[in-house]
């Protein structure tokens, strides 16, 4: 039914997926791919259903009716800490960072899922705890060069400006190394410079590690600059797939932006 | 004047890794523990076991217990008193059915103890936050208490309900019942919370404790990074509850000799540990040290003052007592809400750019 000659190259599939609370229908019937190493946009109106599908891929929500293939294969029902393992890395609308804790320790936060130590050894702090806890620090560095935010490596995230806490919740998100990686409206809230500032790590990130990214946005110079493929939903409907250029010029989708006279 | 940061450099992630990252700091430190184990045993007399230092280190293995779980993983819990019985009433269990058991495997096996009931009682976590939670475990604090009065079994069927620890000996030298001498009952008491301190500080800078952290902050963000919110609350559950049951075992076996759980492990316990937390700082290992000493410390300072300084009748100086301490709780938490450790980080950072801050 599909065609086989692509399979390999599709990282994140969902099929027919449906998503209901009560009587409200957030998702109908959408399916659409991400392929390997492509930064894929997800776009649409306000209440059109792109975080629901963000929270459908990451294990938050359930749908009701459909299938979601990642990496080639079907995952079945998963809590979210499930699928992070699997290698789905995400940031957040409204920032969530640990607020209590340093930028560094954000950062290392990310890396749990790399980090295996057992108990006693962390309450001696010898041995694997301590070769870990130095291995991935060493990795975190690396993230903190890549993100220029060397100066606040110890600084609590909650007294950062707004900027600041979104790249370092993008560095959290990184220090996972994951295939995927959902952003939520990176650039909400930013002014241009440092609109420009996240659009070049995103790309960067595509670039030098290889990251499959999948992001939602509302800027549209953003996504049409930045993504290679584009999915607008609107009331919880795919109305249009295809490259910024087909998206742009699909009537559709410029009914749903800018209204349409119903006489 | 003399702590000074600067110029103290770090070239390995080893070296910034440190507990006490400040030459100064270690200095101290370790001045303060060669003090603690070489010196006071020798200065040490009944008036100060028993007043003083056993109290201080106790309520603070205490504290750290109730740091781990409430300042560092953020679940409330009144259920520190409850807790604590589980780990005396372990104790007295495990000591009179094999009386040659060295006392500190009898009490390290009552902090297991403890730590299996506190996973039971971790339970609700799951489900229910805040507020909620902190009723929940009060549940525990008093489902414990009755089950201890209730059950003839815990306390060996004796007459009086009440359990009294016999005296056991480690290498020829009472540690337990009335002829222990001070200075063994303070070494004793002072080896556990030095080992436990410094485990404590190994476990919340490392995975574990940043995976309570995240839980604390931001449960849902956590769970994104791949953090089980089970396994991060269980086991805090546990640990903590591990400290507070060995807490539990001293307080009994070392510091009260008998006990009847209704008065010694009441809720007021559970309150003042959860005050100490408060005043000294959630989520700070010297923070349980300064709250245990302060909320201990400072009604016997000021009973000494007024009664033996100034000649106040004691029954004057008991009420007064309540209402300073009382006022002194409220001047800090409004001058620093954070707590006394955070005071403290502050002033820190203040020295280390002392005298020119521009």
């Amino acid at each position: 039914m599909q065609d086989t000659v692509k399979e390999d190259d599709i990282l994140l599939e969902v099929r027919n997926i449906s998503l209901s609370f009560g009587g409200v229908k957030a998702l109908e019937n959408i399916s659409f791919d991400i392929r390997k190493g492509e930064v894929r946009a997800i776009i649409g109106p306000n209440g059109a259903g792109k975080s629901s599908m963000l929270n459908v891929i990451n294990g938050f929500y359930h749908p009701q009716e459909g299938e979601i293939w990642f990496d080639g294969k079907l995952r079945h029902h998963m809590k979210p800490h499930q699928v992070a393992k699997l290698g789905i890395a995400r940031t957040f609308q409204n920032i969530a960072l640990f607020k209590g804790m340093s930028t560094l320790d954000n950062l290392m936060t990310g890396r749990y899922i790399k980090m295996h130590a057992n108990l006693f050894s962390q309450m001696a702090w010898i041995g694997p705890a301590q070769r870990e806890e130095i291995e991935h620090r060493q990795k975190v560095e690396e993230i903190i060069d890549f993100l220029k935010i060397q100066s606040i490596r110890k600084t609590p995230v909650g007294k950062l400006p707004y900027g600041m806490q979104k790249r370092v919740e993008l560095g959290r998100a990184l220090a996972a190394e994951s295939k995927l990686l959902l952003l939520d409206e990176p650039m909400a809230g930013m002014n241009l410079e440092e609109k420009e500032d996240m659009c070049r790590f995103v790309l960067d990130v595509n670039e030098q590690f290889g990251t499959t990214i999948a992001l939602i946005e509302h800027d549209m110079g953003v996504v049409m600059d930045i993504s290679n493929r584009v999915v607008v939903l609107d009331y919880g409907k795919k109305l249009a797939d295809g490259s910024p250029d087909e998206v742009r010029n699909n009537e559709e989708v410029i009914d749903a932006y800018l209204g349409v006279s119903h006489d | 004047m003399f702590y000074r940061e600067s110029g103290d450099f770090k070239t390995s992630y080893l070296q910034d890794q440190q507990i006490f990252p400040i030459l100064q700091d270690r200095v101290f430190v370790a001045v303060v523990i060669a003090f603690a184990f070489l010196v006071v045993p020798f200065l040490i007399n009944d008036y100060w076991e028993k007043s003083v230092l056993l109290p201080v280190l106790i309520w603070s293995l205490a504290a750290i217990g109730l740091n781990i779980l409430t300042g560092y993983c953020g679940q409330v819990s009144l259920g520190t008193g409850g807790f604590m019985a589980v780990g005396a009433y372990a104790s007295y269990k495990f000591t009179t059915a094999f009386p040659e058991l060295n006392l500190f495997i009898v009490v390290l096996l009552s902090g297991g103890v403890t730590a299996m009931v506190g996973i039971l009682f971790g339970l609700p976590s799951l489900r229910i936050k805040g507020f909620y939670l902190a009723v929940a475990t009060l549940a525990s604090q008093f489902f414990l208490v009755w089950l201890f009065n209730k059950v003839p079994w815990f306390y060996n069927y004796s007459a009086s309900g009440q359990i009294n620890a016999p005296e056991r000996l480690i290498a020829g030298i009472a540690i337990t019942g009335p002829n222990a001498p001070p200075w063994a009952t303070y070494l004793f008491c002072l080896i556990f919370v030095v080992v436990f301190a410094l485990v404590a500080k190994n476990l919340t800078r490392g995975r574990f404790g940043r995976s309570w952290m995240a839980i604390r902050d931001m449960d849902i963000a956590a769970e994104i990074i791949g953090v089980a919110p089970l396994k991060a609350k269980l086991s805090a559950f546990c640990i903590s509850s591990f400290y507070i049951g060995i807490a539990g075992a001293l307080f009994f076996l070392v510091y009260l000799g008998a006990v009847e759980p209704t008065e010694a492990f009441g809720i007021d316990k559970s309150f003042l540990v959860l005050f100490m937390i408060i005043i000294g700082g959630l989520g700070s290992i010297l923070g349980s040290f300064i709250g245990a000493a302060f909320m201990f410390l400072m009604p016997v300072l000021i009973k000494n003052i007024l009664v033996n300084g100034v000649g106040w009748s004691p029954d004057i100086v008991a009420h007064l007592i309540l209402m300073i301490v009382g006022g002194l709780i409220m001047f800090f938490l409004i001058v620093e809400p954070h707590g006394l450790a955070q005071l403290w980080r502050v002033a820190k950072e203040k020295l280390r750019l002392w005298p020119f801050p521009h």
